[in-house]
């Protein structure tokens, strides 16, 4: 197991090189870090601007230059902020973190709770519309269904009940000068937990709908039903367990939907995370910032994927990681 | 009727207060109909018959031929898609109509089953002894901890299962086959039932594992006394086993005899034509297996009269066969079978490999 875990991660190694090196080629290919300084009166500034970042050098050395700093912990400054890249990461990526895990721990949650009722009751009309639910929920824009659950929670609730404090807040992760896991916290979570999370539960809970529906019809049900086996347990310890398996691995392919979805998340909810350092780094063509972002997600893919395997092989003795 | 093979002197040992001779379990008049796109399809019409203590009842026919869904409608684990009606009574008790939860403390425990397929009958995340500890735990609550496991292992031991303490601990998938069906054995009479069904059990197993599963059953039988339905398409295994053979065809009783009449003197043709394409250690190489031209019908367009009459080298057409449907009637010897023309018609294997052979020959398929 340790061995395998050892042998997966280095094998990811090349992967995040590759996908580092051709952000930084395409970046730099599409921005000139110097072009804020055309207006200049001083006809040299390009010049000697080019020299000290090196840009005059080919597109390899210059990605040697920055990896061998990177390793070495120094992620350069932004060139927007003039700010250390790993303070701003530090940073944003707490907050990130924050968002990610309740998005899963949610998804994963109300995800299998819908399919498994949806497969469970198929055919009625507690079915149907968890179905109809979940087709809207994957075809709405995060953008849209998230500026529509502030209006209706923030702004319409409180008008339509007559209530003196809005239930949710949804202006960053807390209110001004307070910290910590409490009330305060949580309301600011609910929004847009639900905006990163509602697409992802539209798919997992068909998804698990199908995984359910397959394992209810297996013969080792009928087996446990002819056993003497009351229902419930009939359909959680024979039936989830097995339905569990093939959810894993679509959830640990979605996890990048899940940074997407951070881009708009973040924007919309004014989050300092991950996702809104992206954007602004990508507008400005802020590369430090960038490659820092790429790494950090692609680190995040590779232990989640990583993960899935493990879960995998707990949740189904017939795989053995070697 | 009483089964010669009912020993009273055994029966007594259940200590029941009832008639120790009476059937054990009795299905009368038994019909499953499923609903399907193309129409309602009768699987089994009108079928019955009686399962007396320790008897072990061979129930043949190809597929389709209602067999499996008999077994299932008895513990009622048929789709919410099929209707049941007509009874099956457990020493008495209508079970035709029962809910899921009235059913349940008989599932396992007084009727078990052993299915087909033992690979994907067992739950492949859960250990073998957690299953078949769960079959004892969900009808008995004072077995627990080391007595459950101590249980386990001894059922597994039962069964012929090498190094049983060890090979609870496994999974389904570490188990060989043959290995599989022993342990659906071994949770199936985990509570010492009364009546052990078995659907093709020895299916996509091996000849001599086959022989070793039938050799664990018979000693299962012995020693738990309890009355077994072993439901197959192998008439070697039914001449190994059964005391007494029901043969089906789409969804009826052909024939019902014990294992000696049933195979020296069917009675149906449609016996006779099971019996004939059965290869014979006697018979010269050069002889082609005898067989029954065409297809099993489907269920959704019965030929009219006798379902056979179509595939029989012997039906009247147009005549009898092919207009009225013969019901279950009683030949000497405790022999019943459904067809007009049992008397007419003589029971010579080799006549009928000939015959066969013949048609063989026309038809020219392979």
């Amino acid at each position: 197991m340790f061995f395998y875990v050892l042998r997966r991660l280095l094998i990811s190694i090349p992967v995040v090189l590759i996908a580092s090196f051709l952000l930084f080629w395409f970046v730099r290919e599409t921005f000139d870090p110097t072009a804020r300084l055309r207006t200049s009166r001083d006809p040299t500034v390009i010049q000697r601007e080019t020299e000290r970042l090196g840009l005059d050098k080919p597109i390899p050395v210059q990605y040697g230059k920055w990896l061998k700093e990177f390793v070495k912990g120094d992620w350069g400054t932004s060139n927007r902020t003039r700010e250390p890249v790993t303070d701003m990461v530090r940073r944003a990526l707490w907050n990130t973190v924050q968002l990610i895990f309740w998005g899963i721990v949610v998804s994963a949650f109300l995800a299998v709770a819908v399919g498994v009722f949806s497969a469970v009751r198929q055919y009625t009309i507690p079915d149907y519309v968890l179905t109809g639910l979940s087709y809207i929920a994957i075809a709405m824009p995060p953008f849209w269904f998230g500026l529509l659950a502030i209006n209706l929670a923030a702004f319409k609730i409180p008008e339509w009940f007559d209530l003196d404090e809005r239930p949710v807040d949804f202006v960053g992760l807390h209110s001004a000068r307070k910290s910590g896991f409490n009330k305060d916290y949580l309301r600011h979570l609910v929004l847009p937990v639900m905006t990163l999370s509602v697409q992802i539960i539209g798919s997992w809970s068909r998804f698990q709908r199908a995984a359910m529906l397959d394992v209810l019809s297996a013969d080792y049900i009928r087996t446990a039903r002819a056993k003497g086996v009351p229902r419930g347990k009939v359909i959680f310890k024979h039936g989830v367990r097995n339905a569990l398996i093939p959810l894993i691995t679509v959830m640990a392919v979605d996890i990048g939907l899940l940074f997407g979805g951070l881009l708009v998340t973040e924007q919309i909810f004014s989050i300092a995370g991950m996702g809104k350092m992206f954007v602004d780094a990508l507008l400005q063509g802020d590369i430090a910032v960038l490659e820092a972002w790429m790494i950090v997600v692609a680190i995040f893919v590779i232990v989640f994927n990583l993960l899935a395997d493990l879960i995998y092989s707990v949740l189904d003795p017939r795989i053995r990681l070697s | 009727m009483t089964s010669p093979y009912a020993d009273p002197a055994e029966t007594d040992d259940l200590g029941l207060a009832v008639d120790p001779d009476a059937p054990v379990l009795e299905v009368e008049d038994l019909r499953v109909e499923f609903a399907t796109d193309d129409g309602p399809v009768t699987a089994v019409d009108g079928l019955s018959f009686r399962l007396h203590p320790n008897e072990t009842l061979g129930i043949v026919g190809e597929s389709g031929s209602g067999k499996s869904v008999t077994s299932m409608a008895i513990l009622g684990l048929l789709p919410s898609t099929a209707r049941v009606s007509g009874s099956i009574r457990y020493r008495g008790q209508e079970l035709v109509g029962l809910k899921e939860r009235q059913l349940r403390p008989l599932r396992g425990n007084k009727i078990a089953m052993v299915f087909q397929d033992a690979l994907a009958s067992l739950n492949p995340v859960h250990r073998v002894g957690a299953q078949i500890a769960e079959a004892i735990s969900v009808h008995r609550s004072d077995l627990t901890g080391a007595d459950l496991d101590a249980r386990v292992v001894e059922l597994l031991d039962v069964v012929g299962i090498p190094d049983p303490a060890a090979r609870a601990r496994q999974y389904p998938h570490e188990y060989s086959g043959g290995m599989r069906q022993r342990a659906m054995i071994a949770m199936a009479i985990a509570n010492e039932p009364d009546v052990l069904i078995a659907d093709e059990p020895t299916t996509a197993l091996d000849v001599t594992i086959q022989a070793q599963v039938l050799e664990v059953m018979e000693r299962i039988r012995d020693r738990t006394e309890s009355s077994v339905m072993i439901i197959t398409h192998d008439l070697g295994v039914v001449a190994g086993v059964a005391d007494r053979v029901m043969v089906m065809y789409a969804g009826r009783t052909c024939e019902v005899a014990d294992v000696e009449s049933t195979f020296y003197e069917p009675a149906h043709p449609y016996t006779q034509g099971l019996l004939g394409s059965l290869p014979r250690l006697d018979s010269r190489s050069s002889d082609r297996l005898a067989r029954i031209v065409g297809n099993p019908p489907s269920l959704l367009a019965l030929p009219p009269g006798c379902a056979f009459h179509p595939r029989c080298p012997h039906a009247e057409v147009p005549g009898r066969c092919s207009d009225e449907r013969p019901e279950l009637r009683d030949l000497p010897g405790g022999h019943r079978v459904a067809c007009h023309r049992s008397e007419e018609i003589e029971w010579r294997p080799q006549e009928a490999e000939a015959e066969g052979a013949a048609v063989h020959d026309v038809e020219e398929v392979e």
